[in-house]
């Protein structure tokens, strides 16, 4: 913060407070690596504004992409933000791998403050700006077409909520150009985070960032839970939908009970910071321990909002690659809704160390081992899907192998950590690191890289190439390994999570494994990048038009790759789980509807782009204390909600004749494509007509 | 009767008047939805309140040092006389097709509602004078907040009344302000539970401590 600053229109912001400027006036390293990620960013910015202009983009920009609220373009955004972000957390953490590895009786290369920062960042965005996104963006594409809808009950709403995550993540990305971030963790524990212990912007960058992305993902949840439970097509029953839906289903009922906590806590730490309110202060009444409770009972089911739609991927991935129904699909129904509830019962566990006493501590320690449970049933059930399947090991297909074992793994440390006497000894340490790590990198991460892997062709009409995507899976799975492994052994020789300097020689030589995993995963994701130039540059040997890539089982494969925009000519009729399978074993699938009838979408709208914008300038103001700016955007917000109600023709009519037109068309191209066996799906053979396996 | 081969959770109204209803269905469903997940919100700052307004209290006031009964007794009637009319205007909406009943009820739930948070700015301003600030102690800050954010949500339900009077006059009774009227009903009764359970929870369990 600068004090001195006396140009009121500005707030509290000044010219110093530009990393560049900073970085001028404290030549030193770690401001360097500042200023150069800043630096990043402007010409990342740059280059993409560049380009944009270069191909004459923007028209298309604005009007097929940032104005629309069709949930397929909306869920491809999402997903865009996500790979984003994922680019800057990766990097954060290889520079911090790189830091520790050197810092063993050395100050390393980065100043406290700015590795503070860093895992500040990692962990907020990793979280918030990576895992959210990406789930949220694969429920919206893959969801609606599962249950044979033509969108979400509330496309606009939509298009909001992905927009408020975006503003979220826009704060993040200018806190490295303009001011610094929070040091306070992801989890922003008081009193460290009170205006006592962290002046400045940082902690108000967190605060403002991660409200607008828990609002919209209130919204999400509140939007998907209506479109299962009111926008099912007829006969698609609840006990007929795919695991997938179901854990969509799991997963937005607890958005839509966990975030408020998270609403309230980051809001009350706001009061105490803005205007010196008592509810975590060590004075006047103030109690921390609210803060610890609000933030992990929202924290606590946060980790299966993440996990739960990747369950999801992994048992549509693994019954299409088995050729296989899925196995027990009753008990993964009953087991996610299982973990569902028990995950409201174990936040307790992230702070056995803060004095609750012997008893409490049992009891959600139990709770906690409980979950394994239902989770040990899902393991189970996936293996035994694979058993006399025809495996094809696809890419998508490795990354779920690699997950059931990584994360038994994981799972199994969890249960240790469950014991509140084994976690009193290793609580903060990297043991616990290497946990949570275990947790959602299989269980997040490789389930969202799966699902990527699986539903790519069929939402941009080509396949990837599964050489550069098993090379990609082969640098994260060693790279996971060689960078958590030694982070357990490390955490039980004493080591404490978030340390800058270590004064113990035996700690370099895993530190060094850890940093080279490191760089493994970063070859991994830069890997998933070669794959999409790759693929994208071969995509015409690689298109998949016929729609069913691998021989799919439920109806998003029944529509063309890419869909149409309303998703199905005609509504489907369900008569079986597994309801695409279903059609092609009965023979019909493919065929021509009796009549066809107009289809109404909802028009474009600038209402969620506007909101979005305002919205980043509302949490930039507050971050900056700039008053009369933050009023205005807040106007602006809920002016243009009431403006956008007075709007009446929100639809518009595709007519029945242009349906029948490409539905047809379409229809006709499927009939005459050649029908691929499986053996031959990773060639240009494969046209996305496959062969049925009876 | 059961036309459709599928029943929802919820309404299920497809059977008469069609079109209306199946465009009511998710915009209710998912307006019950959101009232959850607001209820949500104040069951927290409950709870904070629960902790706060005993252990919080520092050196400041305690509960019965400050409230005033019979203002907020008097706030209390104005809202629940307000959830009273505004079931007129629901009746009004369903009932009377034309007439002015509809808009005479909103406007005049819009005056006891407007008449409620003046009464609640009363009391704040009360307090303050006697130096009863958020900022003195943590029962303070919980109070406020929780007090607060009740009195922000009915100022937004006055907001919206006068949004959707505006759109009676100019958009007339389309189905789609039909449910925004619906709607709103919802959230003001919500926010009447809410306040009655503030009522009783902070200021009359609260003079007793």
């Amino acid at each position: 913060m600068s004090a001195e600053s006396s140009f009121s229109l500005l707030g509290n912001l000044g010219a110093q407070d530009i990393s560049f400027v900073h970085a001028y006036e404290n030549p030193v390293m770690s401001e360097f690596i500042a200023a150069s990620a800043g630096g990043f960013m402007v010409v990342g910015a740059v280059i993409v504004i560049a380009l944009l202009s270069y191909y004459r983009g923007w028209r298309s920009l604005w009007f097929d992409w940032l104005t629309s609220v069709d949930h397929k373009k909306v869920g491809i955004m999402y997903i865009v933000v996500a790979f984003v972000m994922l680019a800057r957390a990766i990097i954060e953490a290889v520079l911090m791998r790189y830091h520790q590895s050197i810092a063993v009786n050395d100050p390393g290369i980065l100043s406290p403050d700015h590795f503070g920062q860093l895992f500040s960042t990692h962990g907020s965005i990793m979280i918030f700006f990576v895992a959210m996104p990406f789930v949220s963006g694969m429920m919206n594409y893959i969801m609606p077409q599962q249950i044979g809808a033509r969108d979400v009950s509330f496309p606009l709403l939509n298009a909001i909520s992905l927009w408020l995550t975006a503003a979220g993540a826009a704060l993040v990305m200018i806190s490295l150009v303009v001011g610094q971030f929070s040091t306070g963790g992801w989890t922003a524990y008081p009193p460290y985070t009170s205006i006592e212990f962290s002046p400045g912007e940082g902690v108000d960058y967190w605060i403002w960032s991660i409200s607008l992305t828990s609002i919209g993902s209130t919204l999400t949840g509140l939007n998907f839970a209506t479109t299962i439970y009111k926008n099912r097509a007829p006969g698609m029953t609840l006990f007929r939908m795919p695991l997938f839906c179901w854990t969509t289903l799991c997963t937005s009922i607890l958005m839509i009970f966990a975030m408020a906590p998270l609403t309230i806590a980051t809001l009350m730490l706001a009061l105490d910071r803005y205007a010196g309110f008592h509810f975590f202060t060590n004075d006047s009444g103030g109690n921390m321990m609210n803060y610890a409770n609000l933030f992990w009972l929202f924290g606590h089911p946060e980790v299966y909002i993440l996990i739960l739609p990747a369950f999801g991927v992994f048992s549509e991935v693994i019954s299409t690659f088995s050729g296989k129904v899925i196995y027990g699909y009753k008990s993964l129904v009953f087991a996610t809704m299982s973990i569902a509830v028990l995950s409201f019962t174990v936040w307790l566990h992230h702070f056995f160390t803060m004095g609750q006493g012997a008893n409490v501590n049992a009891v959600f320690g139990i709770a906690t081992m409980l979950i394994g449970v239902p989770t040990g049933v899902k393991v189970y059930d996936w293996l035994l899907t694979m058993v006399r399947g025809r495996i094809r090991l696809s890419t998508a297909m490795l990354f779920s192998i690699m997950f059931l074992v990584t994360f038994v793994l994981g799972g199994l440390t969890g249960v240790i950590l469950a014991n509140p006497p084994v976690d009193f000894a290793v609580h903060n340490s990297l043991f616990l690191v290497a946990h949570f790590h275990n947790m959602v990198i299989p269980g997040v991460l490789f389930g969202m890289i799966a699902g990527y892997q699986f539903w790519f062709p069929k939402a941009f009409g080509f396949r990837l190439s599964e050489r550069w995507g098993k090379a990609s899976f082969w640098c994260w799975s060693i790279g996971f390994y060689l960078t958590f492994m030694p982070l357990y052994a490390l955490g039980l020789m004493g080591a404490m999570r978030r340390t800058v300097e270590w004064f113990r020689p035996e700690y370099l030589g895993w530190l060094q494994v850890s940093f080279a995993g490191a760089m493994l995963l970063l070859s991994g994701f830069l890997l998933l990048a070669v794959q999409l130039i790759v693929s994208v540059r071969q995509r015409e040997q690689r298109r998949v038009p016929a729609g069913d890539p691998w021989d799919g089982r439920s109806l998003e494969w029944s529509n063309s790759a890419p869909p149409p925009e309303y998703n199905f000519a005609v509504i489907p009729q369900v008569e079986a789980r597994d309801a695409f399978s279903w059609m092609k074993e009965h023979k019909k699938a493919y065929l021509s509807p009796d009549n066809y009838e107009d289809i109404m979408v909802p028009k474009n709208s600038m209402v969620a782009p506007v909101i979005g914008v305002a919205a980043i300038v509302f949490g930039f103001a507050l971050v900056w204390h700039i008053w009369w700016l933050a009023i205005v955007s807040f106007t602006g917000i809920w002016g243009t909600v009431i403006a956008r109600s007075f709007v009446t023709e929100t639809e518009r009519v595709i007519p029945a004749s242009e349906v029948r037109a490409d539905h047809e068309a379409w229809l006709a191209r499927v009939r005459e494509a050649p029908v691929t066996p499986r053996e031959r799906e990773d060639t240009s053979d494969n046209v996305g007509r496959a062969e049925v396996l009876a | 009767m059961n036309t459709s081969p599928l029943s929802h959770p919820g309404l299920n109204l497809g059977s008469v008047d069609e079109y209306s209803h199946e465009e009511a269905e998710p915009v209710i469903f998912g307006f019950w939805i959101f009232l959850m997940a607001d209820l949500v919100l104040f069951a927290l700052l409950f709870a904070t309140y629960a902790t706060m307004s005993v252990q919080g209290q520092a050196d400041g006031p305690s509960p019965a040092d400050i409230f005033d009964l019979s203002s907020a007794f008097i706030g209390t009637m104005l809202l629940l006389a307000s959830s009273i009319t505004f079931g007129m205007a629901s009746l009004a909406l369903k009932y009377r097709a034309d007439g002015p009943h509809l808009v005479l009820w909103l406007v005049l739930t819009f005056i006891l509602g407007a008449g409620f948070i003046g009464m609640e700015l009363r009391d704040f301003m009360t307090m303050i004078a006697q130096g009863a600030v958020p900022q003195l102690s943590g029962f303070l800050s919980s109070f406020y907040l929780l007090v607060a954010t009740h009195g922000i949500h009915v100022t937004a339900g006055l907001i919206w009344m006068i949004v959707l009077l505006i759109q009676l006059r100019v958009m007339g009774r389309t189905t789609t302000v039909k449910l925004r009227i619906m709607r709103l009903a919802l959230f003001w009764h919500m926010l009447d539970i809410v306040w009655v359970c503030i009522f009783s929870f902070v200021y009359l369990y609260g003079v007793t401590l």
